[in-house]
């Protein structure tokens, strides 16, 4: 019965991965702007890499490689967004978003 | 590990790499270089957690180090291009 519990949390972890991963490139190749690309893109980034990170920890059980998962996913939370701030400030810098933009 | 655990873990793998070429477009066509730089980035971490599947999915640990490498050198990459497009110069 635990078993079968813990296998149906992966199952919903990874599909809910699966989904936000979806979401964010859908965004990244359908919005119109760099800045709404990456508005969709940080939301798929960290949502989608902890819930499938929260899955195969679930999967492993309490060991070091989930103490690993769990640096790796600190350091993703710390990095991904710091990273979409600094391109954003450089990209503000030169294109305005209220101008007016020529589309490709 | 169950057969279907095994394969839960490879669906999900060859979904993010199937995703990661879908986002490759925008690092071809992007009209600005901050989608460029955005797409590379969301590529990288793609890439990170297909690592960290591999290495629950074939059962040796020290893949996931190389994940951990692999995640910083993909921030070092993102911040030293932002870096460059807000100031002209890398020094």
């Amino acid at each position: 019965m635990i078993e079968l519990l813990r296998i149906g949390l992966v199952i919903f972890l990874f599909a809910a991965s699966a989904f936000f991963f979806l979401v964010g490139t859908l965004g990244l190749i359908r919005l119109p702007d760099a800045f709404s690309r990456m508005h969709a893109t940080t939301k798929c980034d960290t949502l989608g890499t902890a819930l499938a990170l929260f899955g195969l920890i679930v999967l492993r059980g309490f060991s070091l490689v989930s103490l690993k998962f769990l640096i790796i996913l600190a350091f993703l939370w710390l990095t991904n967004p710091t990273a979409a701030h600094i391109i954003a400030k450089a990209t503000y810098k030169k294109h305005r978003p209220e101008e007016p933009r020529e589309e490709k | 590990m169950s057969l279907m655990i095994e394969q839960l873990i490879t669906f999900l793998a060859i979904f993010l790499g199937i995703l990661s070429f879908v986002s490759l477009y925008r690092a071809y066509a992007g009209p600005l270089a901050a989608d460029r730089v955005v797409a590379i980035n969301v590529i990288s971490t793609k890439i990170t957690i297909i690592i960290t599947l591999i290495a629950i999915l074939t059962d040796q640990e020290f893949f996931i180090d190389v994940a951990v490498v692999y995640a910083m050198m993909g921030f070092i990459a993102t911040i030293s291009v932002a870096k460059y497009l807000e100031k002209g110069k890398l020094d």
